[in-house]
């Protein structure tokens, strides 16, 4: 039995009279792939703002490995090994390929701020590391390497996800927080992303958590499956108990008189 | 036509001081997307910590000139830790007016401390004029363009390749997405502040030392701010080409128009830039993607 790595509790979300999220609870087993369903406005993204520290819950707690996360400010959770993606891509335009995913990176180097602005010896030495490791891991998993110095401006939609996908892998994550990876893609793509998905999962000690609305790819990758509807979890467990389940085919297509 | 290429380098020398205070005040609206009118009295106030340092405590130059910076950096956190960080969140034009009102208390210290009176600095920079082939430049002019060459150069380096400038430019497009990838904005914001008082420090030392500091050098700002519209509010290397081009552009139409035309011309081409591409010379409009 894996142990879980992330283990969300009884966590409230309201914006004004609006429960985003009511009692949610969902644990994500390590080296495992759960994904978060549901239509839309069911508090699938709010989850994800809760977690990466963008939304501050009403009550509940966020376990990641053991340490509380939701007292800490957002941008420690790429340093504790938490990275995500973003519904619309959030790659930065104007930067090359290398240089998004190097700042995927931002939180291992030692040198902060401060310090690489005064030592520019050392934490030149620290950059040249994770070049390294860019050029030598991400971009051959994920087939980049003829784009490496190109601007990602004007890359196709399907290669700026990998290029997400990379930024978020080069900090070597224990969770990796996925923001609908399938969104937007052609049906050929989508398998290719779902296979890179789950190499990286077999390869490295990753976790994935991720939120689709895409039915056929997720039943196919995921081991876990929960569902959301109005902001509460209505079933959770693997693809084929959760397909089965009548709430769920009740939340999806309305019930039966 | 000598003397054309006479008044060109000039005006170009002294559009070098425009660039330096532009800068600093592209690097805090990038960062933190305040639009700091502060700039003007940062300049005078770092020139009168150098003056402080330098004259009136007799450290000599190079060891005043390095107190004045650090003083003038750690003005600007000061600004930016106490006055603008308990207001984030708030509607911007909130933290645009809480720099009027820094600039306006700078001023009114700087009268306090140190009188209306114009004190003069030190001479560093040689006066011995430069000729280039029957070319005269003066010789301050000339050394302080050098100098903003040299800063501006070192300047557009770091924000390019460091990490830390990296981390500047990540945060100026997209803080959400900064900080989920574990930018401490919050420290970016500090970091653009210091830059700020060491590049406005600089500017306004290198401005003083031809005709000495008052607590009105800040006003030059005004100026300033013509330069930053021109390049377009975001684009750090337009912002010296439209430096130099505002400074040149004076001289010439002060050496042949006269002081009164000197005094708009340059703002009215300003003007028309604006009405014919609003985004500026350089800048990059922003679309956002829904």
């Amino acid at each position: 039995m894996a142990t879980d790595i992330l283990d969300v509790a009884g966590v409230n979300v309201a914006f004004g009279g609006i429960r985003a999220l009511s009692d949610v609870s969902l644990r994500v087993p390590e080296r495992s792939v759960t994904a978060v369903i549901g239509p839309n406005g069911a508090g699938k993204t709010t989850l994800f703002n809760v977690i990466s520290g963008f939304y501050r819950a009403q009550s509940g707690n966020v376990m990641f490995a053991g340490a509380d996360l939701l007292s800490q400010p957002a941008h420690t959770r790429s340093g504790v090994g938490i990275s995500r993606t973003f519904q619309n891509i959030a790659l930065f335009p104007g930067m090359t390929v290398a240089e998004n995913i190097k700042l995927g990176a931002h939180a291992q180097l030692r040198a902060n701020l401060f310090s690489a602005m005064l030592y520019l010896g050392s934490a030149a030495s620290e950059e040249r590391a994770i070049e390294r490791r860019i050029d030598e891991t991400v971009m051959t998993l994920l087939g980049l390497e003829e784009f490496r110095d190109s601007s990602v401006s004007g890359l196709p939609y399907g290669t700026q996800k990998r290029i997400e996908l990379a930024r978020a892998l080069i900090s070597q994550p224990r969770l990796l927080m996925l923001d609908e990876p399938f969104a937007g893609l052609p049906t050929a793509e989508k398998a290719k992303m779902a296979g890179q998905i789950r190499k990286v999962v077999a390869e490295t000690s990753v976790t994935v958590l991720l939120i689709d609305h895409d039915m056929e790819s997720i039943m196919n990758m995921s081991d876990q499956v929960v569902v959301l509807n109005f902001g509460q979890v209505i079933a959770a467990g693997t693809p084929g108990k959760v397909q089965a389940d009548p709430a769920v085919i009740e939340a999806y297509l309305g019930a039966e008189e | 036509m000598n003397l054309f290429l006479e008044f060109s380098l000039i005006g170009l020398a002294s559009g070098g001081i425009y660039v330096l205070a532009a800068l600093s005040f592209v690097i805090v609206y990038k960062a933190t997307n305040i639009f700091n009118f502060a700039t003007g009295e940062m300049m005078m106030f770092g020139t009168y910590f150098f003056y402080l340092f330098d004259t009136q405590l007799g450290f000599g130059w190079v060891a005043g000139l390095g107190m004045g910076l650090v003083s003038a950096a750690l003005l600007a956190l000061a600004i930016e830790r106490t006055m603008l960080r308990p207001l984030l969140g708030r509607p911007h034009i909130v933290l645009v007016m809480v720099t009027f009102g820094v600039g306006s208390i700078l001023r009114g210290f700087a009268g306090l401390f140190w009188g209306p009176n114009v004190r003069q600095l030190p001479e560093i920079l040689p006066r011995k004029p430069i000729f280039l082939g029957d070319i005269l430049v003066p010789g301050k002019l000339a050394w302080g363009f050098v100098t903003v060459g040299v800063i501006a150069g070192l300047f557009m380096l770091y924000y390019r390749y460091s990490r830390a400038g990296t981390a500047i430019r990540a945060t100026s497009i997209d803080q959400v997405t900064a900080e989920s990838l574990g930018i401490n904005i919050r420290a970016v914001f500090l970091l653009a502040w210091a830059l700020a008082g060491l590049l406005t420090a600089a500017s306004g030392i290198i401005t003083a030392s031809v005709n000495g500091v008052t607590p009105q050098l800040g006003l030059v700002a005004l100026n300033v701010l013509a330069v930053v519209m021109l390049a377009g509010m975001t684009s750090v290397g337009g912002v010296v080409i439209a430096g130099l081009f505002v400074g040149w552009m004076e001289t010439i139409v002060g050496a042949y128009l006269g002081a009164a035309w000197q005094s708009f011309i340059p703002y009215l081409v300003v003007l028309v830039v604006m009405f014919v591409k609003p985004s500026g010379l350089f800048g990059e409009q922003r679309v956002e993607r829904i």
